[in-house]
């Protein structure tokens, strides 16, 4: 098992509902899907937000479109209007959980290394 | 085969896109999305400092430059442009069917009656609680304080107004998705319980609500190889009587539709899958089955839904206090120890001041604003790194002598500092959220639709 960063594995993408962020994430290969429904527990995605998520975590699968869809409550600064964050309505989001680094074979961290990355 | 095209994915996006969406191949419909949760609120402030304010002003230089191409071609027009002014958007839409010359030729349909503002006091009296869905405090703890309440409504009024025959549908706070699922309501006669299909709509409206942003636009697969996003191609949902639908663009277009740039929209702001929730339907976005056929085609089918629930969404705006945020930039070397050194001196400034906020921010941008503690610790050799600092409280005069503290740190803080010509940061009035369910009765017999000759 090799640690790769979910970047390569994954692409996502996030908005907002109030206070709430939303990131969905999507597998590049869906012969990946179990390794990311296993990778990203609630509690790993929780404990990688850490102090950027104030409440509590929901996860959603989505099997037909090999995606993962994760409520983030409490991460927006009371969200939209309010917010004094530069990223108020959560767009990057997305982004921030694809640094998180998993644990995958071998084979595939030698198949995915660099795929989501510009060349 | 129905063609609905989506011109506009919010107030601010490409003024040309609806344009090219007319002229650069066959639509039937042309749906705008104005709105946001944010929008509203925007919209309210607008017209609380002028009451023929309101509405997306852009809309209406934009049917001026429309109304003669759709005239001729036959395409109408589903918007939800009205914002909290359905009535002002709608009649300057008239004026400028005038301008445009078709007089006689083209009607505007207008929906009014999601505004729940007139009606709150006797609504609240009647025991609609409007309970905050988020903290599940009832309205009553903040009714002097609100600005607009607004019901989301969906396809039945704007049915109605394309039965009637209007050539440009001008509503409220309609839902993004129902602007694309009505026309294939009207189109194929999808009665309301005919769940599966108005879902499949639901799903085709979810697309096209973002505009380009199921074309390629704001899309991170291969983004480095999306071609001629100068000229993106904005989406079109090819429409079948039995609920399929392809997602498309126009032929020569730039942008890209594939399964996964499609993908990324439906992930996009969603809650539970199983239960998308509008007006006339649950979508159960987990049945969703994309098939990709190429060539910037994606069909869409399997779709199920189930019967709505006795609730709509109410979207109510209320003023919470008063923020600000201000900028200075600090280059190399040690350009972030200097930013965070600037952010302390302000601070006990601000302390010996005797100002208090609700809260204060730090944000380094080129570093920490968008990722937070993930990023790490900055490195010494950072080439520069923008300070961003917000304040935010009850008392507008303390929010208004923080602004006139941001500049002073200029000539009495940490060297290496520049990035002030914008001047002053300004004091914005915060036009809080307050997301609320109302029983439909309450809302559905005061929609009304009018029927405007131009």
């Amino acid at each position: 098992m090799t640690m790769m960063p979910l970047v390569d594995l994954a692409h996502a993408r996030s908005g907002d509902k109030g206070d709430t962020a939303n990131v969905g994430v999507i597998v590049y290969e869906a012969e990946h899907y179990d390794l990311l429904r296993g990778a990203l527990t609630v509690q790993r995605v929780k404990e990688h937000f850490g102090e950027l998520v104030k409440g509590s975590v929901e996860r959603f699968e989505l099997p037909n479109l090999h995606a993962l869809n994760f409520l983030l409550h409490g991460a927006l600064d009371g969200g939209g209007t309010v917010s004094l964050m530069n990223d108020a309505q959560g767009k990057v989001f997305s982004t921030a959980l694809l640094r998180m680094e998993i644990d995958v074979p071998d084979e595939v961290a030698i198949k995915m290394r660099g795929r989501g990355r510009a060349p | 085969m129905v063609r609905i095209a989506s011109g506009q994915g919010f107030w601010g996006d490409d003024l040309e896109a609806p344009v090219r969406q007319v002229e650069q191949g066959p639509i039937d419909y042309l749906m705008l999305d104005y709105l946001a949760e944010v929008t509203m609120s925007i919209m309210q402030k607008q017209r609380a400092r002028d009451p023929g304010a309101g509405f997306a002003r852009d809309f209406v230089p934009l049917m001026e430059r429309l109304f003669p191409p759709l005239v001729e071609k036959s395409i109408r027009i589903v918007t939800n442009a009205g914002g909290v002014n359905p009535r002002g958007c709608a009649e300057a839409v008239v004026e400028a069917g005038r301008t445009a010359g078709v007089d006689g030729r083209a009607s505007v349909g207008m929906v009014t009656g999601d505004d729940l503002m007139d009606r709150l006091d006797s609504l609240l009296s009647e025991g609609h609680e409007l309970r905050n869905m988020d903290t599940d405090e009832p309205l009553s703890t903040i009714r002097d304080r609100v600005q607009s309440a607004n019901a989301y409504i969906g396809a039945a009024p704007i049915l109605k107004a394309l039965e009637q025959g209007a050539d440009v549908i001008v509503t409220g706070r309609s839902t993004d998705t129902a602007l694309t699922y009505a026309p294939m309501m009207h189109e194929f006669g999808w009665s309301a319980d005919d769940y599966d299909r108005v879902a499949a709509g639901v799903v085709a409206g979810h697309i096209n609500e973002c505009g380009a942003q199921c074309t390629g636009g704001n899309c991170l697969i291969d983004w480095w190889t999306v071609p001629d996003l100068d000229r993106v191609g904005f989406p079109i949902i090819e429409a079948r009587a039995d609920g399929e639908f392809v997602v498309t663009k126009h032929d020569g277009t730039g942008g890209r539709v594939t399964r996964a740039t499609v993908s990324e929209q439906i992930v996009y702001e969603m809650g539970d899958p199983t239960n998308y929730i509008t007006p006339d339907v649950i979508a159960d976005f987990t049945t969703i089955q994309l098939t990709d056929e190429g060539d910037d085609r994606v069909r869409v089918h399997g779709v199920r839904g189930k019967s709505a629930t006795d609730f709509l969404k109410v979207s109510i705006a209320y003023s919470d206090g008063y923020k600000a945020v201000g900028t200075l930039t600090y280059a190399w070397p040690d350009a972030a120890a200097k930013a965070r050194r600037a952010a302390q001196v302000l601070r006990k400034r601000l302390d010996r001041l005797g100002l208090e906020f609700d809260d204060t921010r730090t944000e380094l941008v080129g570093w920490d604003s968008t990722h937070g503690f993930l990023a790490g610790e900055p490195p010494a050799d950072l080439p520069e790194v923008q300070l961003r600092i917000g304040v935010r409280g009850h008392d507008r005069a303390a929010v208004e002598r923080f602004t006139r503290e941001i500049a002073p740190l200029i000539l009495t803080g940490p060297p290496s500092v520049t990035g002030f010509a914008g001047g002053r940061p300004r004091t914005q009035e915060i036009m809080a959220y307050w997301p609320a369910l109302i029983r439909r009765e309450a809302v559905e017999p005061h929609l009304s639709v009018e029927v405007l000759p131009v």
